[in-house]
């Protein structure tokens, strides 16, 4: 659960962290390089125009001369046009690094997603993978490029500001200058405060989504209960909450703008009081007068700018931990380098290399433990033949599930080894075990997109004939048809636009076209109707034939399938034989057989219709 | 306009605070555009040497002061007056943002607790057909875009209005040629921003619904992640993820290019605007048409103009989703609440009910109970048996008036239905629903939610009953473990416990379970049923089950065919008829036969 739990923010700068995410901004480093040219002449073109007032106050407009102002307007519309060129490629090119950066951040991501293993995904909820796949990912693309974009505008316009300014008359600039480390440590002081109000009034928020939604899914009950006036009274605590952290974060930016503006225009009075002077004793033309008031008012923006990036960067950094710390994981389960030098990896097989797979699994002195200490199994002993059918059944804790996924590799032993075709499984790679598996799974996954994808994800390069064969081998046919697209029906988000039942046929073709050499199935509780539950049995007897299979049951009819069920308890076998031989025995499985029948037949005498 | 309407309607409790912050943006505006003023003043008149073109009461105060002789000397007093002035501006600039924030934050704790309540009070239909992602979407983000409109966009066209009006008041004031060269593209920037982001719409929805596909992708690929491995399918994952991640990309990066263009052609245009100004400035003050402080004032009050300008054609269409927002919010608090719900009397209640011929349907076409009479005395259990869809959830759903009846009556101590308060009535009868819902709180605030003083132990008794104390007490943190969103996730049959216990705490006199026992083994249902009946003496008890044995014991046991009761009887008699309940009675036996089956099937597999 901890990895739920949001970071606090660590206040340190992280050099070494920033290194590894500039390694995602690498490919974009020329438009990097033309983003900081670009706000480098902007930033000089945006301290020219007060230089250009002041040219037309001391040229034109006080020696009430005329000449060369036809040539200053011309001048001057070149440099807007100019301006607005600049604006265009550093929009363009900073949304461009942006952009892309989140595109690098999210692939390593997802690449890397692709190889964590199970213990990961048991760990960590989905919600938590996605929100750092998605939002943080694109607030650090943000602010990697916009943060750029202002680093470099504001940092020059001040330098440039500042040497214009010394350059003009460097007493009064020093002068005027005073002012700005205040504005810079105000700046800071309140955009720290800013960012951390409104950080309290997003986690409020949050708090507020939610009870929201237990408002709505919870009405019915709230309604028996009578609880409606409570829970109302405990939703206005929490609004009042927002209210009043809202207000606060409100009132901390507000008050910033005035206490920012009045420090420049301290600036401004002190440039308009000593000019004004200098203008009156001769040594300041009236056009530098104007020009320092302009720059004054000029100064404060990239202050402000500079301060505000400062903060963000601060709070991308915990975003920035996150994704690196995602990213950096290594998968508990992985080939040693050896073993992917002959076999390859993940993405790159070498599957001429392979050797071809029987489905023969032994488990020998299996132990293995979910969490330390926590033993599911302990010296766990069982020899599968290639091509039986094995059922396993137990109540929910068992330890079945842990079999299963450890003959799949989803897992390995802490201790014992499982070997297949009589050699440790560690020693060939994931992908070759992995290739030869059928998977179909209690709540079927199907994908978004149509029928035929969905079943030609057994085997990619199946062609149409195939895959109609496999719908019909497994009784999916008929009912495929029967929809308006046929195979190019889409099936939804997750299969949303289907029945579970369809769904569960659509995974079985799915398996049979993959014409695994091992199959798994965990099968489902959920009630179907007695027709597609027949259909389902036949498929199941299809999928079955000419592999090794393990059946996590649940269904007397596919347990009465197998060759040999395990009753499984507390990580032992406690009873093992054909159905008939342990209906004889009279022991556990009697029991879980019996009650399992009752409600069956109360299900298909209560559920007739539905 | 009924949009607006509405919006002032939301703003109703609140429109002083609205009042107050325009008037301190004006009243900032006004500052903030007196400033170029004093320039104006000081480098003309006091650096200079033009005559004061200012009202009286100015110049009599410089008089005062001293005159202009005494300003020269003292030129500080200028640059005192510009900071004078910020921070007149300033003070009202934070009232501004004080007040506004105020009222839209208020505004929003409003509809957010009228939206709250509303929605628990429509009527228990409503819940049953809600689509709740749709509300949620409602209640959250349409709040937040009118809050964000009111806090701060509202205002900013306040803004931009006091600031054009007032600029060009004291522009005209000064020379009307200048004036006009001042204002001559600001409708065309206006224009252009405005139908520059009514038009970037489309393309701003188009990336957010590649978003939304890349998230699919995304969400699909993780929650499926054992096909994925089991299939070895990580290199075609990669690949699909890349084409929508580099999809979202280019989308993105298009909807960028757009922004570069509005941004930079319209600074084009604003700054062509103020180049306008400065080179026709300089032009007349040669000729010696206006001052270089009148200048100074025109470039300085240009720039205060065309950029608030420009952010008004945003703010305009901003407006526009504002109101979408209004209406959205508006569509469910115009939905009707549960009538009547505080009528009625409130009458003691012993537990002796009576249907009358009841008749009920939810709509025109389906007829959910038909004329279904029974007759129980306080402290019998009745229990229910029928398929699904037979109208058994209805028919404890009328008790608790959370539908009412059509025809018929309903009688409990010989008081109508009807006649009784709603709340009264839903504290004095106690259910639990086949899938109850657990708070986001912990396991002891869960059990003790319906009472305000409930002691330790009485929550513990509770527990003891349901069977769920010594599951609780195995857990972490006990009875302090939370559950719901951010806790624990429970077993339908703990949860169904949690939910009994819940209920029996209150000694209603009568009680309902609806299917409630339904995921929790035959032992437990047994041990459960067991200490009800030694506890709740008196309390007449309904029981919906499938479950023979829980059936047999009941006082009177309803069987429920299409909304009609088909049979009804003790378990001694309705074993003697044929039905629904002697088939669920007689699996029993077809059990043994199947175990014949089957060992006779062996054999003759043996034998071919």
């Amino acid at each position: 659960m901890s990895e739920i739990r949001e970071q606090d923010y660590n206040e340190g700068f992280n050099i070494e962290l920033w290194k590894k995410l500039m390694g995602f901004a690498k490919p974009y480093r020329k438009n990097m390089v033309i983003i900081g040219a670009m706000m480098i002449i902007l930033a000089i073109i945006e301290v020219t125009f007060p230089i250009m007032t002041k040219y037309a106050i001391d040229n034109f407009v006080i020696p009430e001369r005329l000449e060369g102002l036809s040539i200053f307007a011309l001048l001057y519309i070149l440099l807007v046009i100019l301006q607005s060129f600049v604006v265009w490629i550093f929009i363009a090119e900073a949304g461009k690094v942006d952009t892309g950066i989140c595109y690098h951040i999210r692939k390593t991501g997802f690449q890397k997603l692709q190889e964590l293993s199970f213990s990961y995904f048991d760990k960590t909820h989905i919600g938590w993978i996605m929100a750092r796949m998605v939002s943080d990912t694109k607030r650090l693309g943000d602010t990697i490029s916009w943060g750029i974009v202002d680093l470099v505008w504001g940092s020059t316009v001040m330098l440039v500001i500042s040497v214009v300014m010394i350059r003009m008359n460097w007493r009064l600039a020093l002068i005027v200058l005073t002012v700005v480390p205040v504005l810079a440590i105000v700046s800071i002081y309140f955009q720290r405060k800013i960012l951390s109000a409104f950080r309290k009034v997003r986690k409020t928020n949050s708090r507020i989504t939610g009870a929201f939604n237990e408002g709505i899914m919870g009405a019915k009950t709230s309604k028996t209960l009578v609880r409606e006036e409570k829970n109302l009274e405990e939703f206005v605590e929490i609004t009042g909450e927002m209210y009043s952290s809202s207000v606060r974060a409100a009132v901390f930016s507000s008050l910033y703008l005035p206490v920012v503006i009045t420090l420049g225009s301290i600036g401004t009075g002190l440039a308009l009081w000593r000019g004004g002077e200098g203008v009156i004793t001769g040594t300041l033309t009236y056009g530098t007068l104007v020009a320092f008031i302009s720059f004054t008012i000029q100064f404060f923006q990239p202050v402000r700018e500079l301060a505000r990036i400062f903060a963000e960067f601060q709070s991308a950094q915990a975003s920035a931990e996150r994704i690196i710390s995602m990213i950096e994981r290594e998968p508990d389960i992985k080939d040693i380098p050896q073993i992917t030098s002959i076999y390859g990896d993940s993405f790159k097989p070498l599957k001429e290399n392979w050797t071809e797979i029987k489905g023969d699994i032994t488990f020998k002195n299996v132990s293995f433990a979910y969490k330390d200490g926590e033993k599911v199994l302990n010296g766990f002993n069982i020899h599968i033949k290639a091509g039986e059918t094995i059922a396993l059944v137990g109540e929910t804790g068992s330890g079945k599930s842990t079999i299963v996924n450890l003959a799949c590799r989803f897992y390995e032993p802490t201790k014992g080894e499982v070997l297949i075709d009589g050699v440790d499984y560690r020693k060939r790679s994931l992908l070759w075990l992995h290739s030869n598996l059928g998977y179909v799974l209690q709540s079927p996954h199907l994908f978004s997109g149509t029928i035929k994808e969905n079943i030609k994800y057994g085997r990619l390069n199946a062609r149409d004939e195939e895959i109609v064969r496999a719908a019909k081998l497994v009784n999916a046919h008929g009912f495929i048809m029967k929809l308006r697209d046929g195979y190019d029906s889409e099936v939804g988000e997750g299969g949303s636009r289907l029945s579970t039942g369809e769904k569960q046929l659509i995974s079985f073709a799915r398996a049979i076209l993959a014409n695994p050499k091992i199959f798994v199935l965990d099968e489902a509780t959920s009630s179907v109707d007695t027709e597609t539950e027949q259909l389902i049995q036949g498929a199941i007897g299809q999928v079955l034939e000419g592999r090794t299979s393990f059946i996590i049951a649940h269904r007397l009819s596919t347990i009465r399938l197998a060759d040999r069920i395990l009753v499984i308890s507390k990580g032992q076998v406690i009873e093992e034989g054909n159905h008939y031989q342990l209906i004889k025995e009279k022991g556990h499985y009697y029991r879980l057989y019996t009650n399992q029948f009752m409600d069956e037949q109360k299900t298909m005498l209560l559920h007739r219709d539905s | 306009m009924k949009k607006m309407k509405l919006l002032l309607k939301f703003m109703k409790g609140n429109r002083l605070l609205y009042l107050g912050s325009i008037l301190a943006v004006g009243l900032a505006t006004s500052f903030e555009i007196m400033i170029p003023l004093v320039l104006k003043v000081t480098i003309d008149s006091i650096i200079g040497n033009k005559p004061i073109e200012i009202p009286n009461w100015i110049s009599d105060f410089i008089e005062i002061d001293g005159g202009k002789s005494f300003l020269v000397q003292n030129l500080w007093i200028c640059g005192g007056a510009i900071v004078a002035l910020t921070i007149g501006n300033g003070i009202f600039l934070y009232l501004k943002g004080k007040w506004s924030a105020s009222a839209a934050e208020s505004m929003a704790k409003n509809i957010r607790e009228r939206l709250y309540d509303h929605l628990q009070h429509l009527s228990y239909d409503y819940h049953i057909r809600a689509e709740t992602g749709d509300l949620i979407q409602r209640c959250t983000s349409d709040v937040e875009t009118i809050r964000r409109f009111l806090a701060v966009q509202f205002v900013e066209i306040g803004k931009v209005i006091f600031m054009l009006s007032l600029s060009l008041w004291i522009m005209s004031s000064l020379h009307v040629t200048m004036t006009l060269i001042s204002v001559s593209l600001i409708p065309v920037i206006f224009i252009f921003t405005l139908v520059f982001f009514f038009k970037v719409k489309a393309a701003f929805k188009i990336s957010d619904e590649t978003e939304g596909r890349l998230s699919t992708v995304l969400q699909e690929n993780l929650s499926g992640v054992r096909v994925v491995r089991a299939f070895a399918r990580q290199e075609y994952e990669v690949n699909k993820f890349d084409i929508k991640n580099s999809e979202y990309r280019d989308v993105t990066y298009r909807l960028m290019r757009l922004l570069a263009m509005y941004w930079s052609s319209s600074d084009l245009l604003c700054l062509l605007q103020i180049g306008a100004v400065l080179t026709f400035g300089a032009y007349f003050a040669t000729q010696g048409v206006i001052t270089l402080g009148v200048l100074v004032v025109f470039v300085t009050y240009e720039r205060k103009l065309v950029f608030p300008i420009r952010q008004l054609g945003r703010i305009l269409n901003d407006f526009g989703k504002a109101l979408v927002a209004v209406e959205r919010i508006n569509e469910i608090l115009e939905i009707e609440l549960e009538d009547g719900i505080d009528e009625g009397i409130k009458p003691q209640i012993k537990g002796n009910i009576e249907f009358q011929n009841v008749n009920f349907q939810y709509d025109e076409n389906r007829q959910i109970l038909k004329n279904v009479s029974f007759k129980v005395k306080g402290g019998e259990t009745i229990a229910i048996l029928g398929a699904t869809g037979s109208g058994k959830t209805s028919l404890v759903n009328l008790l608790l008036r959370l539908y009412d009846y059509d025809q018929g009556q309903i009688l409990i101590d010989g008081i109508p239905l009807r006649n009784i308060n709603k709340k009264w009535l839903r504290q004095k009868i106690g259910i639990v629903l086949q899938e109850p819902f657990l708070y986001s709180k912990t396991l002891k605030d869960n059990i003790g939610i319906t009472e305000t003083n409930i002691s330790e132990s009485e929550i513990y008794e509770a527990s003891k009953i349901a069977s769920i104390h010594n599951v609780i007490l195995d857990f972490e943190d006990g009875y302090k473990t939370s559950v719901g969103e951010r806790g624990v996730t429970l077993s339908g049959g703990q949860k169904q416990r949690v939910a009994i216990a819940r209920t029996i705490i209150r000694n209603s006199p009568i009680l309902i379970f609806d299917d409630s026992l339904s995921a929790v083994d035959t032992e437990t249902d047994l041990a459960i049923r067991r200490a009800l009946k030694e506890r709740k003496k008196g309390v007449t008890t309904f029981i919906i089950s499938h479950r023979i044995t829980t059936l047999s014991e009941a006082d009177l046991i309803l069987v429920l065919e299409e909304g009609e009761i088909v049979q009804s009887g003790k378990h001694e008699e309705l074993i003697e008829q044929d039905g629904l309940y002697r088939r669920i009675w007689s699996i029993q036996n077809s059990l043994e036969e199947d175990l014949r089956e089957g060992v006779k099937a062996k054999v003759e597999r043996a034998l071919s």
